[in-house]
This record gives C-alpha cells, sequence and structure tokens, in this order.
C-alpha cells in the first residue's frame, strides 16, 4: 500500500493505495499519528484502495476515537469501493464512520 | 489441487495472497469475491500467526482446490499448533457506537460474513480451518 499525503492548511487528504491489511495497517497508523493533532478536517481517500481487512478498521477506529476525543476535527472517508462499503456495512462502521 | 507450506507468521501473508490470487485468477475469478477472499486469507493467516505456535514458531500449510457447479474455490488452512477453534467465539456487537468498541476481534466476524461456508476441526494434532466461497 502506498500513502500519498496532500496538506492545504489544516485539512489533510490522505490518500491510500492498495491494500489495508494486516502487513500494511501500521503505516498507515503511524502516518495517521502525526497528523491527528494538529488536523481539523482529515479527508481519506479510498478511491485507489482494494480493500480494508479487521485491521485497517482497527486503525480507522482508533483515529476516529482519538479526533472525537481532542474535539478539534472531523474525519471522513470517500470513494469508498463495492468490497470496502459491504465492509463498512457487514460491521456496523458505516454508523460510526463518516462515509461520503 | 494447489499447496503451499510456509512460515506461520505476518511476514507471509503476501506470498499467501499471491499464491491464491493466481489461482483465481486462472479461473476469472470476479474481482469483488477475490477482494473477499484476499480479507478471509489476512484475517485467518494473521491469526495463525499469533497465535498457533506463540511463544514458539511453526509452519502453516495453505491449499486450494477448485470445484465445479458452481464453480467455488475451497482453501483449507492447515497448521499444528495449539488446539484453536476461532469459530467457537461469540459474534462481536456491531451495533454498538465508535466509543464502546473493542478494537480488534471483528476478522472472524468479516469471513464467516463474506464466505458460503466456513468449518473448523482439530484433527490428528492439527487445527483445520476450511472457507469456500463461490468464485
Amino acid at each position: 500500500m502506498t500513502i500519498e499525503k496532500k496538506e492545504n492548511g489544516n485539512e489533510v487528504t490522505v490518500a491510500l493505495r492498495g491494500r489495508l491489511d494486516t502487513t500494511t495497517a501500521p503505516k498507515l497508523e503511524t502516518e495517521l499519528n502525526g497528523i491527528l493533532d494538529k488536523v481539523e478536517k482529515l479527508i481519506l481517500d479510498f478511491s485507489e484502495l482494494e480493500y480494508v481487512s479487521s485491521a485497517g478498521l482497527r486503525v480507522l477506529l482508533l483515529a476516529q476515537k482519538t479526533l472525537k476525543k481532542q474535539g478539534n476535527g472531523e474525519m471522513v472517508i470517500r470513494h469508498v469501493n463495492e468490497t470496502i462499503h459491504e465492509v463498512f456495512e457487514v460491521t456496523g462502521f458505516l454508523g460510526i464512520l463518516n462515509v461520503e | 489441487m494447489k499447496e503451499l507450506t510456509i512460515d506461520a507468521s505476518i511476514d507471509s501473508i503476501p506470498a499467501v495472497t499471491a499464491f491464491v490470487d493466481e489461482q483465481l485468477e486462472q479461473y476469472g475469478c470476479p474481482m469483488k469475491a477475490q477482494a473477499q477472499i484476499d480479507i478471509a486469507i489476512d484475517e485467518l493467516f494473521s491469526n495463525i500467526a499469533h497465535y498457533a505456535y506463540n511463544p514458539e514458531k511453526g509452519l502453516a500449510t495453505v491449499r486450494v482446490e477448485v470445484i465445479e457447479e458452481p464453480l467455488s474455490v475451497i482453501i483449507t488452512f492447515i497448521d499444528n499448533g495449539h488446539p484453536y477453534d476461532p469459530l467457537a467465539k461469540a459474534d462481536p456487537d456491531v451495533t454498538l457506537s465508535a466509543e464502546e468498541r473493542a478494537i480488534g476481534g471483528l476478522g472472524i466476524y468479516l469471513v464467516k460474513q463474506s464466505m458460503d461456508e466456513v468449518t473448523y476441526e482439530y484433527k490428528d494434532g492439527q487445527n483445520i480451518l476450511r472457507i469456500r466461497k463461490k468464485m
């Protein structure tokens, strides 16, 4: 998985390409840990992401919780494919994450 | 039938996925089914890597079979580690809010929901976990 980060003031877009799974999730976790304390809007662009496994869900949930606890920002997930949408739906993550 | 025996380690997951994908592509498996199977591999193999031999190390075998009518793939994960039935665990409550959610525990649930059949047996000192998915 590759991560591409674009900053625009306090808005950060993180575009993921490939697979968010056990092997790659720690890479996203590290990237997000460096962003979460200062971001106002975090946009995760999943256009080029093939799938998300539970290891990826864990990182997304942690990021969402951290932002909520800090009260300083919001996280939005965009361009989710059918497979990932189903993973979010089955696990109840559609009700937790902000999926546009 | 094709078989791969490899270290039961997180580092083996990309090789296991590539091995299975190669078989699936030969049968023209639809992309969505392939993604769901790849997710299942990630969940099940990472489980084996974490629990089967802990704290020792060991090997795991992944067997891929394709059956006709309906065209389906059967993937069997075999290890010689501690007896462990991942299907025995209760399903997580997926209606809880972000604050109430425990981290993790969703992997096996995802596999159960996306595969057509998931079975476990412990036989002759081996954990044998089998998934079946229509292509």
